[in-house]
């Protein structure tokens, strides 16, 4: 098998079952019950909490531990809608949003907020002069994706943070599921604060994630009840999976020292073997873009069909964001970057972890080139 | 852009005299215990100052840790040219754009100073020469001699130069181990991690002591002590923490001394506990977080007439600071959020509502006649259970 489907979800390492299994057993008491037993799982969970802060670079009690990418997007979003609506009800955000935000924030102009959705160029990216000229008075949220999960494209965040520097009334979310591990962010110097990370994405166990908020940030929580996590997120602690999920991140981030300039590596291969076929266009752009993405047009053939053919070789990718694919329309984010409706619905999305070799993505490669060439065959 | 060196300047040790030797090879010890699972990082230790080549390694997060090693007074990341000029030049002016990159600098200085004396051109002019460059290769930046946003240090050595710009304030003070032991009783509040601290930070080798009455105080209130250790573990090595049952001692002195002063009397056994564990363990004084006047047991009245009980050096290094001087430290070294959980610890136990503020010696000892006192510290030093901080393997941190 090989699987290049990881923007969508990672195999989890076997290191990271193990732990999940291990506290499931073994620290399965209720983190808040008075007893040694829940003493006992309470202090685990204190460990995870500083070993996520310390890889992370940020406070311990900056980290609530969600359920993941959805969870931590809709938190911040709304949690800052809500907290802030006397402060205004004016927020920015982008058009190549993944699901998981921008539904959350369709759901806030239902209420009465008011949204505003940037452009992106040809390559998906929002220019900071945009972003400049949507700031009002009111502004009280201005949140981005990071690196696009579909195209790879790196949103310019560092600048944008900087630009919101000068303006403490205005909140600043980062979408970072897809770039977590791979492409670099220091919190504090992007003069970010929120961050939402999902566990699955790097090998941990589905059901997990952070979101970083910053010191000094009121949110108002979405989930109200026993005031776990620092009172944003009731609801009993899910241990073995925040365990497994913190094993992961260290694993992945050790990876990550050496395992980005590896993948960096395989995206140029792919990239060059694809450009070299006839019919085959590549939509994410060479440069500014996350080395594990490469998002690419099959001319005149359907995505759907292609993903099959590679599956019948133990090939794993996929059409756009697995959040999205069973929707029969083109992908919005391809749409919003003006590629033309025709050329999105025949995009493919190939995404790397630090896991695949070389070797795989030369057999995959060769696949590619002769299922294209079969299909092509068959259809003329 | 990315540093090639790091260079760690001594503080106080660089005053010392003929023991001097002894500060910095401990210093040099300490410097490569922090890094010793950074096997491409490599260590040197000309006479006064010592040298990281990072081969590679993050300089900021080399850095990060060194700053907390104590005997470090400034670190400093450099790179390194060969003595020509043009490449000296071509040296400063890229530490000035990567330092640009970070934050904003409209002004600089170039210092220069020639360890090679051999070296023909002068260490003025070498500034000219280099600032020239810099002048002429960016916009908008200028030359301030007095207060600079950015000083860049040029080091003309032997057969190369090192041309260093960021600096990281570090924590100072001398290595731990050079000052001997001293045992210190921490109790989970937020004063005594930060005398450990400080001790730690004048060179002093740390163990603690701490005072647990099961089922009165609870597993959580030991395991915060526990983090606590850990915290300033991070800082100095290995600490030893032995963890004292102290249930039946304070049962007795519940149940046969007057309300007053119980407190006073209690604090008499804890000190006396602890003088038994320093003799055991080598300790030549015993530490503690207490300020003057900051509750009952610390009036000037209370601590004579506790200090009563033992013959060692009593240190008390927050003696005379504030409660929220003391805090801003211990958020500074991390510990206030640890000693801020609201677990019991034993000093609160069976306290009367109005202790004794002026207690005297006299009252004390006579009280004291009522109690076993031999046998409850012997039972006390018998059960102790050492943990060794350092060294524990924690089954937790194999699963994470």
């Amino acid at each position: 098998m090989i699987y290049l489907d990881n923007s969508a979800t990672t195999k989890p390492y076997p290191e990271v079952l193990d732990t999940y299994k291990t506290v499931a057993e073994e620290y399965f008491a209720n983190p808040s019950s008075l007893h040694k037993l829940g003493g006992r799982a309470e202090a685990l969970l204190n460990k995870c909490r500083a070993q996520a802060a310390r890889l992370l670079n940020v406070k311990e009690q900056e980290i609530i531990f969600t359920s993941g990418g959805t969870e931590g997007n809709n938190t911040a979003i709304k949690g800052v809608a809500f907290g802030y609506r006397q402060r205004g009800k004016h927020m920015i955000t982008t058009k190549v949003e993944h699901p998981a935000s921008r539904a959350a924030f369709e759901q806030l102009e239902a209420l009465g907020y008011d949204v505003t959705y940037l452009d992106v160029d040809r390559e998906g990216r929002i220019s900071v002069d945009d972003v400049k000229r949507a700031l009002r008075d009111d502004t009280i949220l201005v949140s981005v994706i990071h690196v696009n999960n579909e195209l790879g494209t790196i949103q310019p965040v560092e600048e944008i943070g900087n630009l919101l520097k000068e303006r403490p009334k205005t909140l600043f979310h980062v979408d970072h599921v897809q770039g977590f591990t791979k492409v670099p962010l220091d919190f504090y110097e992007a003069g970010i604060d929120l961050c939402t990370i999902s566990g699955h994405k790097i090998h941990g166990p589905r059901g997990t994630g952070i979101l970083f908020i910053r010191e000094g940030v009121q949110l108002s929580p979405l989930l109200a009840g026993g005031g776990q996590e620092h009172g944003l997120r009731s609801g009993t602690e899910n241990l073995p999976a925040i365990a497994a999920f913190v094993r992961a991140m260290r694993m992945t981030m050790e990876r990550a020292r050496t395992g980005i300039a590896a993948l960096d590596k395989l995206s140029k291969r792919i990239r060059q073997a694809l450009e070299e076929l006839p019919g085959v266009t590549v939509n994410t752009p060479k440069q500014g873009a996350a080395p594990h993405i490469l998002n690419a047009t099959v001319h005149g053939l359907r995505a759907e069909v292609f993903i099959h053919a590679l599956e019948e070789e133990g090939i794993y990718i996929s059409t756009k964001s697995a959040c999205s694919s069973k929707e029969s329309e083109a992908s919005a984010v391809l749409l919003a970057c003006g590629i033309p409706e025709e050329a999105a619905r025949q995009a493919v999305r190939i995404s790397l972890s630090f896991e695949n070799t070389p070797e795989e993505i030369e057999r995959f490669l060769q696949t590619f080139a002769r299922k294209l060439s079969e299909l092509k065959n068959a259809m003329e | 852009m990315r540093y090639d060196q790091l260079v760690l300047s001594f503080g106080e040790i660089a005053l010392k005299g003929k023991n001097r030797q002894m500060f910095s090879d401990l210093l040099f010890h300490r410097v490569r215990e922090r890094l010793r699972d950074l096997p491409n990082v490599k260590v040197r230790m000309p006479y006064d100052h010592i040298e990281i080549d990072l081969n590679g390694a993050n300089g900021d997060e080399v850095a990060e840790r060194l700053r907390h090693v104590f005997g470090v007074q400034s670190i400093r990341a450099a790179i390194e040219t060969n003595l020509d000029l043009q490449e000296m030049q071509a040296g400063a002016l890229k530490v000035l754009l990567g330092e640009q990159a970070n934050r904003p600098i409209r002004t600089f200085k170039i210092s220069t100073k020639r360890k090679n004396k051999k070296y023909p051109t002068p260490s003025n002019e070498l500034n000219h020469l280099i600032g020239a460059h810099v002048l002429r290769n960016t916009e908008g930046i200028k030359v301030d001699v007095h207060h600079p946003d950015l000083e860049i240090k040029v080091e003309v050595l032997e057969n190369r130069a090192r041309i260093s710009g960021r600096t990281y304030e570090a924590a100072g003070g001398l290595p731990v181990g050079s000052a001997g032991k001293v045992l210190l009783l921490l109790s989970g509040g937020i004063d005594s991690p930060v005398a450990g601290y400080q001790l730690m930070r004048r060179g002093a080798t740390v163990e603690a002591i701490h005072f647990h009455s099961p089922p009165y105080t609870s597993d959580r209130a030991r395991q915060k002590v526990i983090d606590l250790a850990e915290k300033l573990h991070f800082y100095g090595g290995d600490v030893k923490l032995h963890i004292v049952p102290f249930t039946e001692a304070q049962l007795a002195i519940r149940d046969s001394l007057p309300e007053s002063y119980r407190m006073t009397i209690m604090r008499r056994m804890m000190l006396r506990i602890a003088e038994r564990v320093a003799e055991q363990r080598g300790a030549l004084a015993l530490a503690t977080g207490e300020s003057l006047g900051q509750v009952a047991s610390q009036t000037l009245e209370s601590m004579n007439t506790i200090n009563e009980v033992t013959n060692l050096p009593v240190l008390r290094p927050l003696i005379a600071m504030d409660k929220v001087d003391i805090m801003t430290i211990a958020k500074e070294i991390d510990t206030y959020d640890i000693s801020i959980r609201p677990y019991e610890d034993c000093c609160t136990l069976f306290l009367p509502r109005a202790p004794k503020t002026k207690p005297n010696r006299e009252h004390a000892n006579r009280f004291e006649k009522n109690l076993p006192i031999d046998a409850l510290v012997q039972a006390a030093v018998d059960g102790i259970e050492t943990i060794d901080i350092g060294r524990h393997e924690d089954s937790m941190d194999a699963l994470l």
